[in-house]
């Protein structure tokens, strides 16, 4: 990034100084890749200063003597604020505009399969720890999650998983005194 | 000289075998987790947090110093051996201490690195031992509407300042002020944001925040990426530096340690400004010149130092003012407040045993690394040879367990869950995180400096701006939020069109 700082710096010097190379500058540097899937951000932001919004109108808007604006104004002003950078950021993605360093891989594949697979694999530590235990709905995420990350060695992974659930119910939960629930193995661990 | 001796005191309660301990097992998972790719040091203390849930205070602060300090050189040794910065504190510190490696001295770079990082971290450790009793007397003559002016600057400073796109720095602000609001309304009690989701109410966690956005969003990242190729790890061979690596390191590391600290310790001056001066310093001094660009000690030597100070600085903000200015010190805030405690100029007078213990677990563990590291670095590096696949099922497996135990509701999985989903959207469109992880914390803090001070006013608006201080700090706002403009009018004058990006 701040190699390409100065660069940009010497051309932006490069071309005060020759008008003849501002224009070759101009055509090298001037077709920007427009990324419109951007636009989902904005997108996600006014969605997000609607919400914002709505909420804080439903709030009571009474003040009293030690709190004179109540809880209202400031959602309100985040909202508003939501919408304007929702504004500018579309005006700047629509003028070729893009983040750091991800901006520039930004055409690279993305593998959504094992994004849903990784979120699924996730969902169901969620779902389960509280009835299976920490120790048997851990082991399944992390021995989930390696398999969807392409790891084939099922039966090394899943001992793997077990013994770092195993380990951190003991060392946690009843080392360090740590909330993890026991679960359906309540009593025998 | 008070200070000095609260200080020895803090020395006396960490020099037990049992504290010793709990300084070396921080210092040791600090590096072990601020090494693993895509993580930082901010990621090493959200993670590692809920494991002290069970610990005294005291004990539980003696781990963090050493957390702290290993995760900042953890994160150093990936940057210079993967080429992939952690953080963004490490950009430039990639920018040699690759090419070192490449070239077969990233012995040298890691060693100049880790000395390095002593040394600032020390000075810097002293200065904030020196500076944050001054930043207290300061402190404690401010009111409620200059404290707003303070949290209002460090907010749009890290929104504009970091990152290159002022734009994305403020959406990301933004969503970090709303999550923030989240839950009850500290003041009249109403819900705000929940929904009718009773979890909410209680907001949600800074720990479920930070780890969320960036373990989990690294972890989605990485599987969404799964085919595009493989991180090559360069070989280190043996750590050690030769004489003239000594000669040509110690003026860096000491002008990077000037460099960084004090503007870790204004209000959201950042480490990466610090570091890039350093850079340019360092070029700009050095007799090696035409090593710039192909492996030059100094340009690992002056940046890591000016890091470490840096973050080192952040702290006298944090523990004077209560504010944090990154995401380290976001954590390490929403730590305190676990235990109770709320920083700020009351901080030292309340809990000054613990504080002190705190600065002096930063000395211990800072020389607990500088010992223990240099020969244990090949060892270390093999943790970047566990298989992709383990390595984030071993870090989605620690950021659940760490989520649960917040609040012993499977419910945080679901919001953990939420935000990886919102940190992997930031990672692929280069959205910047920390001003999000900052207005989670700081948002509602600010909030409630503004309505304190109308309600020392009455509810007059003019209340909120307060005396002569406050104006000073809009001032340096107005001149943050103007200086793009100014720069835009100058290069529509040289009649430069090109550079738009805002």
């Amino acid at each position: 990034m701040t190699s390409a700082e100065n660069e940009a710096a010497q051309n932006g010097t490069a071309a005060t100084e020759d008008v003849a190379v501002e224009e070759t500058v101009d055509t090298e540097t001037a077709p920007p890749k427009r990324d419109l899937q951007q636009l989902f951000v904005c997108g996600f932001l006014a969605v997000l200063g609607v919400l914002v919004i709505v909420d804080a109108a439903r709030l009571g808007g009474f003040s009293a003597s030690n709190d004179p604006i109540g809880p209202k104004p400031v959602p309100i002003i985040l909202g508003i604020l939501l919408f304007v950078v929702a504004g500018f950021y579309a005006l700047n993605v629509l003028r070729g505009g893009h983040g750091e360093d991800e901006g520039a891989n930004a055409g690279e594949k993305f593998d959504f399969t094992t994004v849903g697979l990784l979120c699924a694999v996730f969902v169901a530590n969620a779902l389960l720890i509280d009835w299976l235990g920490w120790v048997i709905s851990g082991s399944l995420l992390f021995w989930g999650a390696a398999i969807v990350l392409g790891s084939r060695r099922y039966f090394l992974t899943l001992a793997a998983a077990v013994v770092l659930g195993l380990a951190t119910f003991y060392g946690f939960a009843i080392g360090l005194g740590l909330g993890l629930p026991a679960g359906v193995l309540q009593g025998i661990l | 000289m008070d200070n000095l001796n609260s200080l020895l005191d803090g020395f006396a309660a960490i020099l037990t075998p049992g504290n010793l301990l709990i300084a070396l097992i921080g210092v040791t998972i600090g590096t072990a987790v601020g090494m693993l790719p895509g993580l930082g040091t901010a990621m090493a203390i959200a993670l590692l947090l809920p494991i002290t849930y069970g610990m005294e205070p005291t004990q539980a602060f003696i781990m963090f110093g050493g957390i702290f300090y290993g995760g900042m050189y953890g994160g150093s040794t990936t940057a210079i051996l993967l080429n992939t910065p952690g953080q963004s504190s490490s950009v430039v510190t990639v920018l040699e201490g690759f090419k070192m490696a490449k070239n077969g001295r990233g012995g040298q770079a890691l060693a100049t690195a880790a000395i390095g990082s002593f040394v600032a971290g020390t000075i810097a450790t002293i200065a904030l031992v020196f500076v944050t009793p001054i930043t207290v007397d300061f402190a404690i003559g401010l009111g409620a509407p200059e404290y707003l002016a303070i949290m209002v600057l460090a907010l749009v400073a890290t929104a504009s300042v970091l990152g290159s796109s002022r734009i994305r720095g403020f959406a990301s602000l933004l969503v970090g002020l709303v999550i923030g609001t989240i839950g009850i309304d500290a003041v009249t009690g109403q819900q705000r944001l929940t929904y009718g989701v009773p979890e909410l109410a209680n907001g949600i966690d800074i720990v479920v925040v930070a780890v969320g956005a960036f373990a989990v969003g690294e972890a989605l990242w990485t599987a969404a990426r799964r085919k595009n190729g493989k991180d090559e790890i360069v070989p280190v061979g043996r750590v050690w530096m030769g004489r003239s690596d000594w000669r040509r390191s110690w003026g860096p590391w000491l002008r990077g340690s000037a460099l960084g600290f004090p503007f870790g310790a204004v209000p959201a001056g950042g480490a990466e400004v610090p570091t890039f001066l350093s850079y340019v310093t360092e070029r700009r001094l050095s007799k090696h010149k035409g090593e710039f660009g192909n492996g030059a000690i100094e340009g690992v030597a002056g940046p890591e130092a000016a890091n470490n100070a840096s973050a080192a600085g952040t702290l006298v903000p944090m523990l004077a003012l209560g504010l944090p200015c990154n995401a380290t010190a976001a954590v390490m805030l929403a730590a305190f407040q676990t235990y109770g405690i709320q920083p700020g100029p009351l901080l030292f007078e309340k809990e000054s045993a613990l504080v002190w213990t705190l600065i002096a677990g930063l000395f211990v563990g800072n020389a607990m690394l500088l010992v223990l590291n240099m020969p244990l670095i090949p060892i270390w590096v093999k943790l970047l040879r566990i298989p992709k696949p383990y390595l984030f099922a071993g870090i989605l497996f620690f950021a659940s367990m760490g989520a649960y135990a917040t609040s012993g509701q499977a419910f945080e999985l679901y919001v953990l869950l939420a935000l990886g989903l919102i940190g992997f959207g930031m990672r692929r469109f280069g959205i910047p995180m920390l001003p999000m992880i900052v207005g989670v914390i700081l948002g509602p803090m600010a909030e409630r400096q503004a309505r304190m001070s109308l309600q020392l006013s009455g509810g007059e608006l003019s209340g909120l701006v307060g005396g002569p201080v406050a104006w000073t700090v809009y001032g340096i706002i107005a001149l943050i939020a103007l200086w793009p403009l100014a720069a835009l009018v100058r290069r529509r004058l040289t009649r430069d069109r090109e550079a738009v990006a805002v």
